[in-house]
């Protein structure tokens, strides 16, 4: 068929462009149902303690809402219960992501037409897209089924859950495939895609959260019957391994792919099927400067940061009530919410432990905001250094947004957490202000990785996006999962949020957040000295 | 007076690639200046030098008299800039990025705004993503040329654009030049340095071949002269300055230095000359000569 020409090629591209990409995507992931795997083993050896957590986790809506389904109390199923939503929601974020970057990207960026004028196909880049996407995500579901096998558990339902991820990811991949052919831009194709993991996720929420309890099982109410999502978890892997779901899935995946190409074959390279609309012909008072234009470009990500945080820490609120009945049902538990926020009340230790990760999840905002940096030298910026804009002013325009950014993110979290938290408890409202200031405490944490990104950037840009990114993953890999793997305490120290006070539980003391202030003002200083020395290009 | 641009022995090296190597460029008040070479010669990375976005590694590169790496944003304030290959954000529209440019540089001429987008013919609702590569330089051409400003740098500033874009904007040029400004244009489109400036300088491999009026540039080069005589000429391939002459029956042609062709006249005159066209050197030859001569 002559509309595939070239599909081999085009895959072989796609792979090469990924090489470094997908396979951080398939290690991080598979990393992150290994660690969880491990602990709960570990955690959860004891029968009774893991049932007396199943029933709790069962009969709280909040936590059948973030945490997923639960079916099932043997070591596995407890595994699916915690893990596998995010393994879910991770393979299709990888997948759109993918998909995208090999259609719409290639069109926007005029890559596509240089493409499109060889003898290749016109069907060939989006099959050559969806190939590379499935591909990574089978590879995936192998990976994940292997890490759950090498925790001892039963060949059958690890295969189950990997193919539950492996089918999703595949799911999502097409319809990711429509997205990238209604809108001409690819960030607004990623927007949509990201919009439609978000429905499917909370869709599945709302119908975990009002499904029928009988005993270790839930049977989730009808909204989860509308989510790709959802029917993936109803394989209930380790507790019947029900692979009828995958019908569904791959139903969709044909129809979303089918309708994927018929709308490639009626539009122009190039075009969305969702028109442009004209914009302003004239530039707002706000536009008029570089500050103005770094909040332009970095508004959409820090709106996005905005409500995934209100969802998140709505979410870690609502559930907080529950933490008590589950710490006191297991010491293991205890122990490893102790571990990660240092002591004191249960419900005060969770939160410790909850904004701990809150912090590192808005250092990774800071990451993603400073990355349009280097996006910016690439493209625009040499004009508008040729305007009277210094580099510092230009710089410092983008650096403020991102650190407002982490202050207004945290800030965010605490208060929502506080307010949720308040309102599933009938009071507790002074605790609404507890929460904001201890989240605000891991601010200075953030901004030493901002600071890094900034000193990077001016050092090392060629390398921003490398570094920065990997210096962040080894933060969140520490504060994760560093304990649980015994690594010395100077490794440890290494990451700035070893050293962030675990408020509310532990007392805040003044001598780390000045020292980590210290760290990010000097990173900051030396980007800036380093960027005004070198050359842009 | 001092001069616009100064550059003297300009030297920049990327890794182990000698991009410009001792390049010399002057440009007066109120010329507009040719800044003519192939692609990778070195255009770019001069402007980029002159506009404090590159450091030098030697020689010496002044604008308006200081230094264009230590004093980049009071300098800038005083001229205008257009890239070769303009970039532009894709979720604004155009009129937003010729405004957003204007602001930066402190302010744009409204009416000369207003006349440009006209003439142009470029509509300011579009997102930059939708637009043509013509289209983003006329983005970039407007938001240049509605500043008032002393310096005009103009990379290929054409590069995109069609034929009646080209005239609008050679319009454009010549009003600069009737106002006073100075314009430094880079280009590898000959016709349009010759319809535009007063002054030339031709670089290769990041070195000076040739800088002067188009009047001296001529001096260097050979008038083609075409003949026909009552009698065949005989002797012309012996004079001086004189170039690939051929002679079939009555019939004479060949190119001459300018500085021969007083006496190549005169010893076509014996012959009987019936008729006679010469054809000045067009820069493309000019060029041809000087590129040829590289490879």
């Amino acid at each position: 068929m002559t509309g595939l020409a070239g599909t081999r090629r085009l895959t072989r591209l796609a792979l090469r462009r990924d090489r470094v990409q997908l396979p951080v995507w398939l290690a991080a992931l598979t990393l992150l149902e290994y660690g969880s795997a491990v602990s709960i083993v570990e955690g959860y050896a004891d029968p009774a303690e893991r049932t007396a957590f199943v029933v709790t986790s069962a009969n709280n809506a909040a936590l059948l809402a973030f945490n997923g389904l639960v079916s099932g109390d043997s070591v596995g199923a407890t595994i699916a219960s915690q893990v596998l939503l995010i393994m879910l929601v991770g393979a299709a974020a990888m997948s759109t992501l993918t998909v995208v970057r090999h259609t719409r990207q290639n069109e926007e960026t005029g890559r596509a037409e240089l493409i499109g004028s060889a003898p290749v196909g016109r069907h060939a880049p989006l099959t050559a897209a969806l190939i590379v996407a499935a591909g990574a995500n089978l590879v995936l579901g192998v990976l994940a089924a292997l890490a759950l096998v090498a925790c001892g558990l039963p060949a059958g339902g690890s295969a189950a859950s990997g193919v539950a991820v492996a089918g999703t990811g595949i799911a999502f991949a097409a319809l990711a495939a429509i997205a990238a052919q209604l809108t001409s831009g690819a960030r607004a194709a990623n927007g949509l895609a990201a919009a439609a993991i978000g429905a499917a996720f909370l869709l599945r929420g709302v119908g975990d959260a009002t499904g029928d309890v009988r005993g270790v099982r839930v049977d989730p109410g009808w909204a989860s019957d509308l989510s790709p999502i959802g029917w993936a978890q109803r394989i209930r892997p380790y507790d019947g391994d029900h692979w009828i779901v995958l019908l569904p899935l791959l139903a969709l995946t044909a129809a979303a792919a089918a309708a994927a190409f018929a709308l490639a074959a009626r539009r122009d390279l190039g075009a969305g099927l969702l028109a442009d609309r004209p914009g302003p012909p004239r530039a707002g008072r706000g536009l008029r400067s570089p500050l103005g234009l770094a909040w332009r470009l970095q508004r959409g990500v820090l709106l996005g940061w905005v409500v995934a945080v209100v969802v998140v820490a709505a979410g870690m609120g609502g559930v907080g009530d529950a933490v008590g009945d589950v710490v006191a049902s297991s010491d293991a538990v205890a122990d490893a919410i102790g571990r990660l926020g240092g002591g004191g009340s249960p419900v005060d230790a969770y939160f410790a432990a909850v904004l701990s990760l809150v912090g590192v999840a808005v250092a990774g905002y800071a990451v993603q905001a400073l990355q349009r940096l280097r996006t910016e030298e690439g493209g625009p910026l040499e004009p508008v250094l040729a305007t009277a804009t210094g580099r510092p002013r230009w710089l410092a325009g983008h650096l403020l947004i991102a650190a407002a950014g982490v202050v207004l993110l945290l800030a965010v979290a605490g208060a929502t957490t506080g307010l949720v938290y308040a309102a599933a408890t009938g009071g507790n409202w002074h605790l609404t202000g507890t929460l904001t200031a201890a989240a605000l405490v891991r601010a200075p944490a953030a901004l030493v990785l901002a600071g890094f990104a900034v000193a990077a950037f001016g050092l090392l840009p060629r390398l921003v996006t490398a570094i920065t990114w990997a210096v962040f993953a080894a933060c969140l890999l520490l504060g994760q999962i560093g304990q649980l793997l015994n690594l010395p305490a100077a490794v440890l120290d290494a990451s700035p949020f070893s050293h962030v006070p675990a408020a509310p539980v532990a007392p805040v003391t003044a001598a780390p957040l000045v020292v980590l202030t210290v760290v990010a003002a000097a990173l900051t200083a030396t980007g800036f000295a380093a960027f005004r020395r070198r050359d842009i290009g | 007076m001092t001069p616009v641009i100064d550059i003297a022995g300009l030297v920049k090296t990327f890794g182990t690639t000698r991009a410009l190597d001792g390049l010399d460029l002057s440009v007066e008040p109120g010329e507009v200046h040719g800044f003519l070479g192939p692609n990778g010669s070195g255009k770019s990375t001069t402007i980029r030098v002159l506009l404090g976005l590159l450091r030098a590694d030697g020689g010496r590169a002044a604008l308006f008299g200081a230094d264009p790496w230590r004093d980049a944003v009071a300098l800038h304030r005083r001229l205008a800039y257009v890239p070769g290959d303009v970039n532009l954000w894709p979720n604004l529209t155009g009129g937003e990025a010729i405004d957003l440019f204007g602001a930066l540089r402190g302010g744009l001429d409204e009416t000369r705004r207003a006349r440009l987008l006209d003439a142009f013919d470029l509509d300011p609702a579009k997102r930059c993503r939708t637009y043509s590569k013509g289209n983003r330089q006329k983005v970039a051409l407007v938001a240049a040329l509605a500043a008032d400003v002393e310096l005009y740098v103009l990379d290929e500033p054409t590069s995109g654009l069609d034929p009646l874009m080209e005239a609008t904007f050679t319009d454009c040029v010549r009003e600069l030049r009737d106002a006073g400004r100075t314009v430094l244009l880079s280009s590898h489109i000959l016709a349009e340095v010759e319809k535009l400036c007063d002054r030339v300088s031709i670089i290769r491999a990041g070195r000076n071949v040739e800088a002067g009026t188009l009047a001296e540039l001529r001096h260097l080069t050979r008038t083609a002269v075409s003949a026909d005589t009552e009698r065949p000429v005989t002797g012309l391939a012996g004079l001086p300055g004189v170039h690939d002459a051929r002679v079939t029956g009555t019939r004479v042609a060949f190119d001459v230095e300018t500085a021969a062709l007083e006496s190549a006249l005169r010893h076509l005159l014996p012959f009987g000359v019936r008729a006679l066209t010469s054809t000045p050197p067009t820069l493309e030859e000019l060029f041809l000569r000087h590129y040829a001569g590289a490879r």
